[in-house]
Parts: C-alpha cells; sequence; structure tokens
C-alpha cells in the first residue's frame, strides 16, 4: 500500500457536486456503500434540482450529495462540509457559502473555462483570484486525467471517456479516506454486464482515481475513519423510501395479508412505487393508476376485498385522495397512506423536504373523519414506523397517514437488520359467522358491531357465506350499518368514530424524554424528520452544560396518552418544525401549555449548530448555571 | 417482437375463458332466485324510475349465472342509480362520485374469485369520473359496468349531464345547455374497450340477454341502460318504446347479421361512413353485416355514430365483444410466475438484508 502518511479522523462530512448530468447522485451512493461495509455510522443527504437536466453547467443545474461518517453515533448529514467535490465552477459556486473556512476544496479545473466561468457568473476564475485562499484547494484536472487513462480504450469516443470522471473522483475520494472498493467494482459488473467495453472503462477510471491519490503529491495524507461502536447484529445502509417499502412488505407478511398498492408517481414518493413494483415474487401487487384518486381507490378496493391497501404520495397527491380517505374513515377499513411530503404549497419544492402536511393529514378532509397519523424519525425508523402504520389500521380497521418526507425518503443511514419472525404479530382474524340474530330469532350479520376493546368493527370479506353486507359514504346505523339519517345516530357515530381513534392511545408506548440529568428545565420536542438534528443540537448544547430534556413524538394521531404530562413537566417547550408551527398549535390546543414554535421552511433539514443556539438561549433564561462556549 | 404476457393456456385468465371462470359455483343440483339477490332494504327511487326496470331485471338474471351469492360484488358510485348495491342481496359498496370503477379494479386485481359489477350514472361515470372508467376500459379490468343513462343528474334534482343534448333546460341550464354531449358508446370504443354494448331499461328481455353476454366476457364491459327519470327527464327515451316508432328507429345488432330496421338498411359508402337508407334504395354490396368480434374497432365506432340527438335512429344490442388479456389475469399471472413459492420469515429476512450487509460482532 501506500507509502504515506495515514491520519486517523473522528468524523468526515463529505459533499460531491457538480452538473446534474455528472452523476453525483451515484457517486455518493457508492462512496456511501463502501463507507457503510466499513462500519462507520453515517448519514446522508442528496440535494438535487427538480429538473431532469437543467441547462449544463448553470446554478439550477448542480445536483449534490453529502454524507457524515464517524467512528461514533451520527445524528446528521453534518451542518457543514470538512470537503466539498466539486466538478465544475456552478458547484463551487452553488455550494462554498455552506464551507467552513479551512475545508478542502477538491476542484475539477478541466470545468474551469472562461465559458463555464461565466455562465454563474465568475469574471475571474476563483482558482486564480485568490478569493479561496483561506481552504484547502486541491485542484484536480480530473476530466483530462480520467480520459488520459482511459487511452486504450480505442473503440470509446471522448465523450464516453469523460464520463467516467466521476469514478475517477470516487477513486480518488476512496483513497483518500482508506474505503475499499470491491462493493462498487462489483455493482459495476452487475450493472454494466452486457456493455464489457464501458465497464471495464469505469473499472479503470475508479483504479486510476485511486492510484492517482497514492502517487500524485497533492495529497500528502490519506485518511482513516474507525468504525463506530454499534449494537452487535447485521447492518446494511437504507434510505427511507427502501425502508418504508420493507416495512410495508414485512408487515404484510406478518398480517398474513397480501400487499397491493395502487399509486401515482410523484417526487419524492415514486421510488416506493418502483422497490414494491419490483418485489412481485413475495407476492406484492403494484398498479400504476391513472392518478392518485384512482390509486386510494384501488388500495380501498383491495383492502375491502382482504388485502392490505396501500398508497403512496406526495402532499398534492394526499389533496387529491382526501375524499377517498374519507370514504374510508366511513367504510372503517385499514388503508395505508403514506405521504412522503416536500416543499408546498401547490407544486412547490418538488426534491427539497418539508413537514408542512401534518394539518393536512390531521384535517384535510370534509366532516369529522379522524384517521390515525404516524411519522418516522429516521430513515430506518421508516420500517418500523411502517410495520406500526400497519398495525394500527388493521387493529382498528382504520386508515392511516405515514407522515415521511423527502429527507428520509433520500437520506441513508445503516440499519440493524430486524428478524422477521420476531417483528410484532398483527394476524388479522376476518369475521367468517354471523354474529347476531335478528327479529326473527334467525342469524345474522352486522357489520357495525364493534369489538368493545378496540371499537373496530369486523372485517367481512367477499366470498364470505352468511355475510353479505352493503358499506358505503352514508351514514350508517350504529350496528346493523344500514343507512341511517337519524341525529341522535350521526351524533353518536361521529363520536364513536372519534372514540376509536382516541383509543389507539391506549395500545402505543408513552413519549419517552431524554434527560440525562434529570433537572432540565427545558424541552425539545419534535416530530418526524427532524429527530437527527433535534438531538444534534441538543448534544452540542448539552457539550455547553446545558440541561434540556428531549422528546420525539411518533404518533401524531393519537398523541401517547402522558403527552399531556410531559408538556406541563417543563419551563420551557420548544417545538422545531418544518413548517410554521403546526405540532405547536395542536398542542397548544389540546393541552393548553406555552409551546414555542421553531420554525424554517428553507426545503433543507434544520442545522444542528442553529437548534443549540435556540436551546443554549432557552436554557439561559431559565437558570442560574452559566453555559460553556459553544462547544465545536 | 412480440412480448410473452405470461398469459396462462388454461385457467381463468386463459384466452377464450369465462368473464366468471375462476368464480366459485354453486353445488350442482342448486339454484338461488331471484327472492336471494334481493335485500331487506326499501327501495327508495322515485315512483316510475327506470332503475326498479333495472333492478328487477338484473336480480332475476344474477340467479341465472349459478355463482355463489357471496361471490358477487356491487360497487357503485354517487347518484339516484348508484343506490342500486343496498337493494341487492350481494357484497356491496356504495363509493364516492366517480370512483367505482377505481376502487373496484383493486378490488378485482387481487380476488379472482370474485364477480364485480359496477353501476354508474351518466354523470358519475362520464363527468367526475371519466378518467377511471376510460382507465379501467383501457386496462380491460374484468368488470361489468352498466352505465344508467337518464341524460340528466338526477340524485341532485335536474341538472345537466355530460349526455344532455345540446340546448336542452335543465336548472342549470335555463337558456339550454351549450356543451357537446358525449356518446358513451363511441367513448367507450375509443378508450379500447373490449366489450361495449346498448339497452334499455324497459326492454326486459334485451336487458337480460345484454348482461349475460357482457358476464360471459372476459373483461370490461361496458352496458349504457337508457333509463327514464320521470322526475327530472320525462319520457327521453319515450319514442324507443312506442312499437311502431321503435321498430322504426332501433337498429338491432345481430353477429353476423344486416344492420338496419324493417325498412331500412345501413351502407357503408366509399369513404367508410355509414348511412341508414330505404331497403329498396340499398347497394347489396354495400350493406353492412355485423360483426361484433372484429378486431378493428372502426366499424363498431362508425356503428355509434348513427345516432342523432332526435333518436332517428338508435343501435341497440352488442357493438363491440373481442377478446384481449385482462389487466387483473395479466397482474395476477405476473406474480404467480415471479413466485417461487410460499413467502417464508427466511425469505423476508434475505429481502430486508439485501446485497450489501455487514455484521458488528457482540
Ligand atoms: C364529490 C361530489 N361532487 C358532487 C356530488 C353531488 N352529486 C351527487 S350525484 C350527482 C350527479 C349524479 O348524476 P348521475 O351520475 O347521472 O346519476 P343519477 O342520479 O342521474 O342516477 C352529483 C353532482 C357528490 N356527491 N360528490
Ligand atoms: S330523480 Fe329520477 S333517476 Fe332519481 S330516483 Fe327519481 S326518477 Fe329515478
Ligand atoms: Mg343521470
Amino acid at each position: 500500500m501506500s507509502a504515506k502518511l495515514v491520519q486517523k479522523l473522528d468524523r468526515v462530512v463529505i459533499r460531491f457536486a457538480g452538473d446534474s448530468g455528472d452523476g453525483m447522485q451515484l457517486t455518493g451512493d457508492r462512496f456511501t456503500s463502501q463507507t457503510a461495509l466499513l462500519g462507520n455510522d453515517l448519514s446522508t443527504l442528496p440535494n438535487f434540482p427538480a429538473e431532469i437536466r437543467a441547462p449544463q453547467g448553470t446554478l439550477p443545474g448542480v445536483s449534490s450529495f453529502q454524507l457524515h461518517f464517524a467512528d461514533h453515533n451520527v445524528l446528521t448529514p453534518g451542518d457543514a462540509p470538512d470537503v466539498l467535490v466539486a466538478m465544475n465552477p456552478a458547484a463551487l459556486r452553488a455550494n462554498l457559502r455552506d464551507l467552513p473556512r479551512g475545508a478542502a476544496i477538491i476542484v475539477n479545473t478541466d470545468e474551469f473555462t472562461k465559458r463555464n466561468l461565466s455562465k454563474v457568473g465568475y469574471l475571474e476564475s476563483p482558482l486564480e483570484d485568490g478569493s479561496l485562499d483561506s481552504y484547502d484547494v486541491h485542484p484536480v484536472a480530473l476530466t483530462s486525467i480520467a480520459v488520459e487513462a482511459l487511452a486504450s480504450f480505442t473503440d470509446l469516443t471522448r465523450k464516453e471517456k469523460e464520463r467516467a470522471k466521476n469514478m475517477f473522483a470516487l477513486g480518488l475520494l476512496s483513497w483518500l479516506y482508506t474505503r475499499p472498493m470491491d462493493g462498487t467494482e462489483a455493482f459495476l459488473k452487475s450493472k454494466f454486464a452486457d456493455k464489457p467495453e464501458i465497464l471495464e472503462a469505469n473499472l479503470a477510471a475508479l483504479r486510476a482515481g485511486f492510484n492517482y491519490g497514492e502517487t500524485t503529491e497533492d495529497f500528502a495524507v490519506a485518511y482513516e475513519v474507525a468504525p463506530a461502536t454499534m449494537p452487535a447484529g447485521t447492518y446494511r445502509n437504507v434510505t427511507g423510501n427502501v425502508a418504508l417499502s420493507l416495512g410495508l412488505v414485512a408487515a404484510a407478511h406478518r398480517a398474513h395479508l397480501p400487499l397491493f398498492l395502487g399509486s401515482y408517481p410523484i417526487t419524492p414518493a415514486s421510488d416506493i412505487l418502483h422497490t414494491l413494483a419490483g418485489l412481485k415474487r413475495y407476492g406484492v401487487a403494484t398498479m400504476q393508476a391513472e392518478d392518485e384518486i384512482a390509486g386510494v381507490g384501488a388500495a380501498l378496493g383491495a383492502s375491502f376485498g382482504g388485502a392490505l391497501g396501500v398508497t403512496t404520495t406526495s402532499g398534492p397527491g394526499l389533496a387529491l385522495k382526501a375524499e377517498t380517505i374519507g370514504l374510508a374513515v366511513s367504510l372503517e377499513l385499514p388503508l395505508i397512506v403514506c405521504d412522503i411530503q416536500r416543499g408546498g404549497p401547490s407544486t412547490g419544492l418538488p426534491t427539497k423536504t418539508e413537514q408542512a402536511d401534518l394539518l393536512q393529514a390531521l384535517f384535510g378532509r370534509n366532516g369529522e373523519s379522524p384517521v390515525a397519523v404516524v411519522a418516522p424519525a429516521t430513515p430506518a425508523d421508516c420500517f418500523d414506523v411502517a410495520v406500526e402504520a400497519v398495525r394500527i389500521a388493521t387493529t382498528y380497521r382504520t386508515p392511516v397517514i405515514v407522515l415521511s418526507d423527502g429527507y428520509l425518503a433520500n437520506g441513508s443511514e445503516p440499519w440493524r437488520l430486524p428478524r422477521t419472525a420476531e417483528l410484532p404479530d398483527i394476524a388479522v382474524e376476518f369475521a367468517t359467522e354471523p354474529n347476531a340474530v335478528d327479529d326473527k330469532g334467525q342469524p345474522t350479520f352486522h357489520p357495525y358491531l364493534r369489538d368493545p376493546e378496540t371499537l373496530a368493527r369486523p372485517w367481512a370479506i367477499p366470498g364470505t357465506p352468511g355475510l353479505e353486507h352493503r358499506v358505503g359514504g352514508i351514514e350508517k346505523a350504529d350496528v346493523t350499518g344500514n343507512i341511517s339519517y337519524d341525529p341522535d345516530n350521526h351524533d353518536h357515530m361521529t363520536r364513536l368514530r372519534q372514540a376509536k381513534i382516541d383509543g389507539i392511545a391506549d395500545s402505543i408506548d408513552p413519549l419517552v424524554v431524554d434527560d440525562p440529568t434529570g433537572h432540565a428545565d427545558v424541552l425539545v420536542l419534535g416530530w418526524g424528520s427532524t429527530f437527527g438534528p433535534i438531538a444534534a443540537g441538543v448534544r452540542l448544547a448539552r457539550a455547553t452544560g446545558a440541561r434540556v430534556a428531549q422528546a420525539h413524538l411518533r404518533h401524531l394521531n393519537p398523541f401517547p396518552a402522558n403527552t399531556g404530562d410531559v408538556l406541563r413537566s417543563y419551563q420551557r417547550v420548544i417545538v422545531p418544525e418544518m413548517n410554521l408551527g403546526q405540532l405547536a398549535m395542536l398542542l397548544r390546543a389540546k393541552y393548553l401549555v406555552d409551546i414555542e414554535s421553531h420554525t424554517s421552511v428553507r426545503g433543507l433539514p434544520f442545522q444542528a449548530g442553529e437548534l443549540a443556539d435556540v436551546i443554549a438561549t432557552a436554557v439561559a433564561s431559565v437558570s442560574d448555571v452559566p453555559l460553556k462556549e459553544t462547544a465545536k | 417482437m412480440t412480448t410473452d404476457l405470461g398469459m396462462p393456456s388454461s385457467g381463468p385468465g386463459a384466452p377464450g375463458a369465462h368473464g366468471t371462470a375462476g368464480v366459485p359455483s354453486l353445488p350442482d343440483g342448486t339454484a338461488l332466485t331471484k327472492k336471494d339477490f334481493t335485500s331487506d332494504q326499501e327501495v327508495r327511487w322515485c315512483p316510475g324510475c327506470g332503475d326498479y326496470a333495472i333492478l328487477a331485471a338484473v336480480q332475476g338474471f344474477l340467479p341465472e349465472l349459478g355463482l355463489k351469492r357471496e361471490n358477487i360484488v356491487f360497487v357503485s358510485g354517487i347518484g339516484c342509480s348508484s343506490r342500486f348495491p343496498y337493494y341487492l342481496d350481494t357484497y356491496g359498496m356504495h363509493s364516492i362520485h366517480g370512483r367505482a370503477p377505481a376502487i373496484a379494479t383493486g378490488l378485482a386485481a387481487t380476488r379472482e374469485d370474485l364477480s364485480v359489477w359496477v353501476v354508474t350514472g351518466d354523470g358519475d361515470a362520464l363527468s367526475i369520473g371519466g378518467n377511471h372508467l376510460i382507465h379501467a376500459l383501457r386496462r380491460n379490468v374484468n368488470l361489468k359496468i352498466l352505465l344508467f343513462n337518464n341524460e340528466i343528474y338526477g340524485l341532485t334534482k335536474g341538472q345537466y349531464s355530460p349526455t344532455s343534448h345540446v340546448g336542452q333546460v335543465t336548472k342549470s341550464t335555463p337558456l339550454g345547455s351549450l356543451d357537446t354531449p358525449f356518446n358513451p358508446v363511441s367513448l367507450a370504443l375509443g378508450a379500447e374497450a373490449s366489450f361495449v354494448a346498448r339497452t334499455m331499461d324497459s326492454d326486459r328481455q334485451h336487458l337480460t340477454s345484454v348482461l349475460r353476454a357482457a358476464a360471459e366476457h372476459r373483461g370490461s364491459a361496458l352496458v349504457e341502460i337508457y333509463q327514464n327519470c320521470p322526475i327530472f327527464n320525462d319520457g327521453v327515451f319515450d319514442v324507443l318504446k312506442d312499437r311502431t316508432e321503435a321498430a322504426a328507429r332501433i337498429l338491432h345488432l345481430t353477429d353476423g347479421e344486416e344492420v338496419g330496421t324493417a325498412e331500412t338498411v345501413v351502407v357503408r359508402d366509399d369513404r367508410g361512413s355509414l348511412a341508414v337508407v330505404p331497403r329498396a334504395d340499398a347497394d347489396p354490396a354495400r350493406i353492412v353485416r355485423h360483426d361484433v368480434s372484429a378486431h378493428d374497432p372502426s366499424a363498431a365506432f362508425a356503428l355509434s355514430r348513427l345516432d342523432s340527438p332526435d333518436l332517428g335512429h338508435v343501435p341497440m344490442g352488442v357493438f363491440r365483444n373481442v377478446r384481449r388479456p385482462t389487466y387483473d389475469d395479466s397482474l395476477r399471472e405476473q406474480i404467480a410466475s415471479a413466485r417461487t413459492g410460499e413467502v417464508t420469515d427466511a425469505d423476508i429476512d434475505a429481502l430486508l438484508a439485501g446485497r450489501d450487509t455487514w455484521t458488528v460482532g457482540a
């Protein structure tokens, strides 16, 4: 191996940035995979434009992928990169403001032409005008070295060779951070199995990048980040969308129900459709519907027939599904609705994250139509939340909305694999026998006779003799399910449907508070994807001596039974959200507690440092213990 | 290159299979009656509504299928017509406005053992639910779609519908409606429907024969049923109910036979357009014989264009009945051929693990 110095680091944040056509997402993915296999803990943040190919070399066309990896527990993709790989001037310009002074920048000098510079408003090359003096700049002619390394590939055009520059960059970074490349080599071999020439070229570029690092004078040191200590087990790296897909499949398997997905493509939810469409082997049926309404309709039809009906979408699609979800509330059938939130309103920011659909999920339907709402906290948690959603939907015969978001959907982290046999037992029993007698003493079936404990009604599926019945969206008489316009009955049924959803609280874990000192006066409470940034912010604040408690809501409707008690035990409660204060509003209304809302809707997750400051200010206001300078 | 859709050569999804193949039949020697299909719910349509006749015809026809009652499902949207499932003692769902075809698609796709029927109105199917209707037909889901066409919105008390004729005065068009109506048969043919028929509420025998043909067809069957709404659009189809008028106007579609009435016949001109001419004037070489299973839908489409708002000529019967793979059979077949047996916990464990795992020791 290299005779060069190897230095140990405890954590690194790398951002790969380039043009949409430069393959930065793939490069980041591969580097992540290599890093995961090394046993580092990690968290990723892909960030790409909504356009498939914005004009080449422009600021709107910049696509990036950030990875934070460490020898210890990692909570976020990192506030600021230690290293930026900039494949062109646009990538440099778009990302420079996020770099702290002293950060390393690896730039592809080949792209720093007059034309490319002027496309993004550089009058002079920043590589030459001294504006990057406070950074550790490594200029590398990435494209031309890669092309040169492929000189022997005479059948490839120059353009094809240039395309391998991302693999060259990946090779270089793999050397720099001592990452094994076998995983990527195997990946390339399967990806280009039927294009041997392209495969060889990519492999050659990858190795050339690695060798370049080893031989060039420009990189004096390589780095190592030791594996993190993680609980024993088998791990893989997983994105939120994949974890959610797998969770649905595993839950359907545990419930002994066939899984049916009705869905209409929409960013950032489409990958769930893609993933599940590839799982026919596991009995998964997927249908790309003509629109979101048909997607949820088909899912509900499948549920009526005894399948686990699922639909996946983002905010605009959830709006379209509202009426059908209301029907499912009335039919009292299981239905899973996954909303992978993105920036809104309207088309909003399709590829950016936000959590502003909370109130839509809770209330975005006509009439009193309560549904259960759950939200995953991290990419891997999407698996557990999917299982929990299925448990609630099948036990209580209700729609459940899962609120993930773009950050969780595309971000990834190591996931300790569960054992399928140890997942919750959620086997479903369909009704098979009459459950009442009619006036003539004959056995009969009452589709709205409820389980006294859960208030769930029987799930009697077509094909069951003797239980023929009709359901519909018109108000039903209690017990018999016949059409009823009776005022008292409607009042009663409305309250019953609400009581059923409220009763779910009896089956969920209480809200757990993390407060190592046991004496915190300030609580930070979050929901959904803000978990990582909040935990990282809390960690920073605690490092300065701040006494702060953290809690995170997985169930948004109903809330855990002890939520009010928890909120009332703190002098100040801060709720950070990527919306304008939706959870805060719910908590204030329900518990009459003076919640402090801290919000941001920039399409990006919170930064840990920003939250640490908010926490520190709050803690200082209620505590007499002086805090140390913010730890870096 | 041809694509192997993985269609089975035998079983419910096989070419030539009956529409109800895969749905359990009653034990030999047993049969159900009309009464078995009558629910205990009081029927609440207005007196004289055409929906009564359709209900009676359907209840009378269903026993003929010889299927287990519990394996029959009616799904409807919203409208007077969509109350239909409540009155049938089968499984049923009265859903939301326009969405029945989508809901029924999910049900049919996951339950091969059900005979799934959709009941819808002209507003439900062609206005708010137009998108779902055309896509269900295009996919050829094994659904029998009964479209009750009364050329009006009944339930909301008399606004014009997508089949109301231009100039129709209704509550929402006091000076006459402005929009060109849909011809449901033409629309269905344009949407790649594999089975399209038209019949009428008052002709029990014809209605039953069309229901029979629809039930036999494997795939989407769109059946337009002219239905009288005595309250908001009374008598629009009266000329077709008068014996002599009907004889002069209705062009009965019978496979292999000339299309026409006793006095008239349909001929095709050089450009392929159809016209109804007195038999005496018709060039025998140009007389149109109905070919219900013609692969090319243009002839069926041309027949559907013979309609006119004054009901001068109205083709009735099955316009098109062709076989092509159904969406639900094909989906099941894709799953069946991908499967390698019962899915075990170990299979799921392997799925969760994916290809790149690492192990952290205890
Ligand atoms: C989303 C929605 N929009 C509007 C309505 C009101 N609505 C109920 S039925 C109907 C029209 C029904 O007409 P049609 O389908 O022709 O059925 P008919 O009553 O004539 O049988 C309308 C507009 C509704 N129920 N839901
Ligand atoms: S309004 Fe018309 S369609 Fe509706 S029930 Fe009355 S008669 Fe029938
Ligand atoms: Mg109507």
